[in-house]
């Protein structure tokens, strides 16, 4: 408690977001990330129980990994990592945005190119 | 030391959405952004390039994973038990990291250690776990040079790995740095940067885990 007032003191410079967060925020904030445990924990557990399954048409089963793995990677950049759609959150949207964009072109991209290059490959054998 | 207010009209458009009633800084309309959100900006750019090198690792795991070259396949090698504890162990430390944060905010050094010391020995656990398993492949003679398949393997989760060992090196600094100096702001920044690396290490282990260990179980 002391070294930070006498640091605030020193300086005399205080950003936004600074002060010492009141008992109730914290508060608020531990709901939040146990929140986003309780989703995350749901989606992991339908993850696991989609793979070993009989329930579901197989060959469904790895689309539907795909959507559960998305999901839950939203479920942490919003309850964990704090991007929102707020705001003062714009410049960390778009920089996320271009990202995927990116990430996108070089898996998709990747899989489709060498896809078809397997494709005309001369047979090895 | 406090910065000059720009008048409201340096953003007339709104382009920022800042309109008069918001307090978001950084936008043209109510002077600069602190520091805080600068140093998180910048870290955050580098966040998106480390995902995107694993998206790259991630492409070239799934255009290699069918030429095992007559070694074992994903479904062979693959325990569903060892990745639900390593999933389970991670999960829980970077939402200990979260705990560790909201006690950065109220200046609680004991609950900040504690926190810390969590988030530290889980990810501990999952590198022990980790390094177990690369062993148990090693020793059956599946190791990278075995094929294709284990080279794209070893090489996308050992780059995970590895981040998950030098985060647990920033880790421990972070904590003697807390515990030696106290709040300073620029440790502050540090640890802030800290937490957000730790909670995309996550996101990117909740991709290898569905999309390497389940779905490569079930194809």
């Amino acid at each position: 408690m002391t070294t930070a007032n006498e640091h605030d003191e020193r300086t005399g410079d205080i950003a936004p977001g600074y002060e010492v967060a009141s008992r109730e925020d914290a508060w608020n904030a531990v709901r939040g990330y146990l929140t986003g445990l309780a989703l995350a924990v749901l989606l992991t557990v339908a993850a696991f129980w989609a793979s070993g399954t009989d329930l579901i048409y197989r060959p469904g089963v790895p689309i539907a990994l795909v959507v559960l793995a998305v999901a839950q990677m939203g479920i942490h950049l919003v309850f964990f990592l704090h991007i929102t759609t707020g705001p003062d959150n714009t410049n960390n949207v778009l920089a996320l945005a271009f990202g995927v964009l990116i990430v996108f072109l070089l898996v998709f991209g990747t899989v489709w190119v060498m896809a078809h290059m397997n494709q005309n490959m001369m047979p090895m054998h | 030391m406090s910065s000059p207010t720009l008048p409201i009209e340096s953003d007339p458009y709104h382009i920022g959405h800042s309109g008069p009633d918001s307090s978001a800084t950084g936008h043209g309309a109510g002077g600069p952004a602190s520091k805080r959100i600068i140093v998180g900006y910048g870290f955050w750019i580098f966040l998106i390039s480390d995902i995107i090198l694993f998206s790259a690792l991630f492409g070239s795991y799934a255009v290699l994973a069918p030429a095992t070259a007559g070694g074992p396949a994903a479904r062979d090698i693959f325990d569903t038990n060892n990745v639900a504890w390593e999933t389970g162990c991670l999960l829980l430390s970077s939402f200990a990291c979260g705990m560790a944060s909201i006690a950065v905010g109220q200046r609680s050094q004991l609950w900040t250690q504690v926190a810390l010391l969590v988030t530290g020995l889980l990810g501990l656990v999952f590198l022990l776990l980790e390094i177990h398993e690369f062993h148990g492949l090693l020793a059956r003679g599946f190791g990278p040079t075995r094929s294709a398949f284990l080279t794209a393997f070893f090489t996308l989760v050992g780059c995970h790995g590895a981040h998950v060992t030098a985060g647990l090196l920033w880790l421990g600094t972070m904590m003697a740095q807390f515990f030696a100096k106290g709040f300073r702001r620029p440790i502050e920044h540090r640890y802030f940067c800290f937490s957000l690396f730790w909670h995309t290490l996550d996101i990117i282990w909740v991709a290898i885990f569905c999309l390497v260990y389940l779905v490569g179980i079930n194809l």
